[in-house]
């Protein structure tokens, strides 16, 4: 039942919501529903973990052999997890924000909620693409409706890229549905196809796939919709993106790339790795130049999902597992990091780095918050993504199906340097120094705003000093992607 | 048979009902009226009641697929009628006699979904033509209008030409009109067959507006009365499909070596002429122009595959593809400038019609949830369970991607663009009307089933 409720509970608030007039009630109304959906979360990881709980089917398109089947797997848990405490502390943390229409706005934060959910928690290839181009369609309209003045522009290109991604994607789920024996889109089906196709097929199978997911998470040179839209959406709109949206990418090529065409993410495992690596390196070098905070911070979620990429398809247990706490690490940081950048740009009225300085003057609270996210960012032991981004590199430098694990593992490692330069400049221009014009009348920040970055940083900390709360969760899962992707047998076989 | 032979009679009904009754609602409800019974009638023969007995000679067979067609059909004008009829009477003064053509082009429609011989095929398609002609230039008073129609009435009778041509070639070659006697030939086919199913081939790409036999479609649909366009890229083209999907499947099948490739080289070029030229329209009625030849590609795609999915995904398609163009069409009757421009602001004035619209535009452009996702999924599925021609639904795809940009751009201009637009005159019919065309089309893009499943009980 637990699936089932991750998705319904938002999208029945969240069509209630749009027919509601008073912005306080609406915004009370999505509070409650986004910590109803936490409750549930919680409940799902503690109390009711159970096999009957964490799984629903039921008949949907019989003929067409696809099935409402859902699961909270390990992964599927991880992520749930993160979306559901994404979307309170984006509530929190922006309560003050006025909005137009606000009904509409809340509407539709809620339903990309309950289609983020959906594709964390399918298990059918087409109910998989139902949710995962519902997802677009709210954040659409969140981005061309609220944000800066080129908005519409910015999120026309996002949707483009996006949905010719999706559409090859859909072209090659009916492939692989019209050759699976039992003509079933069950996640199974899919699964076994591993040890049907031939190679061949599975070379240009791959890329159908990987359209879709190269351009959601972003990998170079598939990433230029990123930072326009990042810097033109607002930033409730920005921190769903970046924080959930674009894990759906990474998600996706674990539980439906890896295991489902192996030998093709095999072969092409140095090319799509060496993009990857490509764009840490690019995105990081490019976070240094940038003067927009939001683009800063753009930039450098492109350098952190790269390395993501970069581990899924060295294939080892430990580099996946690492990609899993990962995801959730980014995701909470990231959402930190984004409060900040909104709270400094209320306060100052700008984002421009060189306009900014002394601001720990002022601001005292925020400065302190800031610098501990920045160093978790930086993935500084103690912090959670010290150990993600270990896992990660282990991972890299451990994989036996690359012959260029080292190249990949130093140059993987360089960009925690160059996070470390870009992350503190940031912090020294911003923050410290002497105080100028714009940052003179700042203020520090406000209870919500506290609320959501100590909930923040208690996790940054907790997972940094005891990871296996989280490890636990992930590890059955990717050993089982492991096997299942385990390319030797199949290429004996074929 | 019931619908066939009550359409054409109240076809006469409404002719003479412009003598009788002198309100324009009466004339209206009439023609609701008589649709409905057609509806009912329809529904009635396929659960096995028939009203009259007529021996055809297995000219004319109903089946499930044809009947099915025709429900769809009837169910579409009824909704088409609801929102439309009011604004015919703006068209001209003959308000009954339109109606009565409307009645007419829907016996022919009847007509071409169920023929088994050539002769019907040709007498169904004259039958829709020569009304559409009249229908086409009934805005007399405008020049556009007259052009459009007198466009669409001399390439029209050349490809009724080049539709009689093959049919004389095939019965030279055949000795038969009926399809299935003409499917039987000694291999290797002759050459007057292969002339014959060629010149069959355009004459119809021709009706489907199929590129490159497209050229009138833009320039008709847009010279002619928004709420005639709106029926001719609508029913007429659904029928114009059913037709070919029919003609290819059972008199041309075993050809099918012969003509696949042909039909995959004019999917291409109809896709890809539709979508690209869509994307430089300045006017909403010459885009959705546009957008009517881009869904006859994707509706090729079907006549190519020519499997069980594709004839189960053509009806899915047509009803999506109806449902979908007629609301957005009964909005456009009501506006006064058709630019996309003259939709700035229009969520904020018509907040109601301006969510429909959006439903229905999201489904044309296929998106998940909404029938036309489904329908687009159903031609993929059939062109890649060819095995053959891969390419072309890769194509397809990317051609659909360029129609975001398009469709969008109609849902930019209506919510996030600042405007004024004229009031316009929306009575509580109309708005219950546009809510059940997107309920459909919502309720089809979730189950399918509950239309095709008639397709089999």
């Amino acid at each position: 039942m637990i699936p089932v409720l991750f998705i319904v509970i938002p999208m029945i608030t969240g069509l209630a919501v749009f027919f509601f007039k008073n912005e306080r009630s609406v915004k009370l109304l999505a509070l409650f529903s986004s910590l109803a959906t936490l409750v549930v979360a919680l409940l799902g990881l503690t109390l009711l973990n159970d096999n009957n709980n964490v799984q629903y089917s039921a008949n949907w398109l019989g003929f067409l052999g696809s099935r409402i089947s859902l699961k909270v797997d390990g992964m599927g848990q991880v992520l749930c997890l993160l979306t559901s405490i994404s979307y309170p502390a984006i509530f929190i943390a922006t309560w003050k924000n006025q909005y137009q229409k606000a009904g509409n706005f809340f509407g539709l934060m809620l339903l990309s909620q309950a289609g983020l959910m959906g594709v964390f928690v399918a298990m059918d290839a087409l109910l998989f693409y139902f949710f995962w181009e519902m997802v677009l369609i709210p954040v659409y309209f969140l981005s061309s409706q609220w944000g800066g003045e080129k908005r519409i522009r910015a999120t026309m290109k996002f949707f483009i890229y996006t949905f010719l991604g999706s559409v090859l994607m859909l072209v090659g789920i009916i492939y692989l549905y019209s050759q699976t024996p039992d003509h079933s889109f069950s996640i199974e089906s899919f699964y076994n196809l591993n040890k049907i196709l031939p190679g061949k097929t599975q070379n240009w199978v791959f890329w159908l796939f990987f359209a879709a997911f190269a351009v959601k998470m972003p990998i170079f040179p598939f990433h230029t919709w990123q930072p326009d839209l990042y810097e033109q959406a607002n930033t409730p709109t920005t921190m769903v993106l970046s924080g959930v949206m674009v894990k759906m990418g990474v998600f996706a090529c674990i539980r439906w790339l890896l295991p489902v065409v192996s030998i093709a993410s095999f072969q092409w495992g140095d090319v799509v790795t060496s993009l990857a690596v490509i764009g840490i390196l690019y995105a990081s070098l490019l976070a240094i130049q940038q003067d927009d905070l939001k683009r800063l911070v753009a930039y450098s979620s492109i350098a952190h999902i790269g390395l993501m990429c970069a581990t899924i398809f060295s294939e080892t247990t430990v580099g996946l597992q690492g990609v899993m706490i990962q995801m959730f690490n980014h995701g909470i940081n990231v959402l930190g990091l984004w409060i900040v950048v909104e709270m400094i740009e209320k306060t100052c009225g700008t984002r421009k780095i060189s306009e900014l300085g002394g601001l720990a003057q002022k601001a005292p609270s925020l400065a302190i918050f800031a610098m501990i996210i920045g160093l978790a960012s930086v993935a500084l032991p103690l912090t959670n993504a010290f150990i993600g981004e270990f896992m990660m590199l282990n991972g890299i430098f451990s994989s036996s199906i690359t012959h260029y694990n080292i190249v990949f593992t130093v140059l993987a490692a360089v960009s925690i340097i160059l996070a470390a330069i870009y992350i503190l400049t940031m912090i020294r221009k911003v923050f410290f120094g002497s105080s100028n014009t714009v940052t003179s009348n700042a203020q520090d920040i406000q209870w919500s705003q506290k609320l959501v970055l100590s909930v923040i940083v208690i996790l940054i900390l907790w997972l940094g000093i005891y990871p296996d709360s989280m490890l636990n969760l992930t590890h059955g899962l990717s050993e089982s992607i492991i096997k299942k992707s385990d390319v030797l047998p199949l290429l004996m076989k074929h | 048979m019931n619908a066939l032979i009550i359409s054409a009679v109240w076809g006469v009904i409404m002719m003479f009902s412009g003598i009788v009754l002198k309100q324009k609602h009466a004339i209206r409800n009439l023609a609701v009226a008589g649709l409905i019974l057609l509806l009912l009638a329809n529904g009635l023969e396929m659960s096995g009641t028939m009203f009259f007995k007529v021996d055809t000679k297995g000219m004319i067979e109903f089946d499930r697929f044809a009947l099915l067609f025709d429900s769809i059909i009837f169910a579409s004008a009824i909704l088409y009628l609801l929102l439309s009829a009011r604004d015919m009477e703006k068209v001209g003064s003959n308000y009954a006699e339109y109606l009565a053509l409307i009645f007419f082009i829907l016996c022919g429609v009847v007509l071409v979904a169920s023929f088994k011989s050539l002769l019907i095929l040709f007498l169904g398609i004259e039958i829709i033509s020569i009304p559409l002609y009249i229908l086409t230039g009934s805005d007399k008073r405008n020049l556009k209008s007259n052009e459009a129609s007198l466009k669409y009435l001399l390439l029209g009778a050349f490809s009724t030409g080049l539709m009689l041509m093959g049919i004389a070639l095939i019965y030279g070659a055949t000795g038969s009109f009926m399809n299935a006697n003409i499917d039987v030939f000694k291999e290797p086919p002759s050459a007057l067959l292969i002339t014959g199913m060629t010149l069959l081939m355009f004459s119809m790409a021709f009706k489907t507006s199929v590129a490159p036999f497209h050229f009138w479609a833009p320039d008709v649909y847009d010279g002619a009365p928004v709420v005639f366009s709106s029926f001719m890229m609508t029913i007429v083209k659904g029928a114009a499909f059913i037709a070919f999907i029919r003609l290819f499947d059972e008199a041309f099948g075993s050809l099918a070596p012969k003509w696949q490739l042909w039909m995959a080289i004019l999917t291409a070029a109809t896709l890809f002429i539709g979508n690209i030229t869509a994307v430089f329209q300045q006017s909403v009625k010459r885009m959705m122009a546009y957008s009517s030849i881009a869904h006859a590609g994707f509706m090729m795609l079907a006549v190519y595959a020519m499997n069980t999915d594709a004839k189960e995904g053509i009806l899915l398609y047509i009803a999506a593809y109806c449902l979908a163009t007629i609301g957005i069409f009964a909005v456009l009757g009501k506006m006064s400038d058709y630019t996309f421009d003259g939709f700035n602001g229009f969520a904020k004035s018509q907040p109601l019609l301006a969510a429909t619209i959006t439903i229905f535009l999201l489904s044309l452009a296929g998106i998940p949830l909404t029938a036309g996702f489904l329908s687009k999924f159903y031609m993929l599925k059939a062109v890649i369970d060819t095995h053959h021609n891969l390419w072309l639904v890769i194509f397809a795809v990317l051609m659909a991607a360029v129609s975001i940009y398009y469709y969008f751009r109609l849902i930019q201009a209506m919510y996030f663009k600042e405007g004024t637009v004229k009031e316009i005159h929306i009575t509580p019919v109309f708005k219950w009307t546009m809510m059940i065309l997107a309920a459909f089309i919502i309720i089809l893009g979730i189950y399918p089933n509950l239309l095709l499943y008639w397709l089999y009980f």
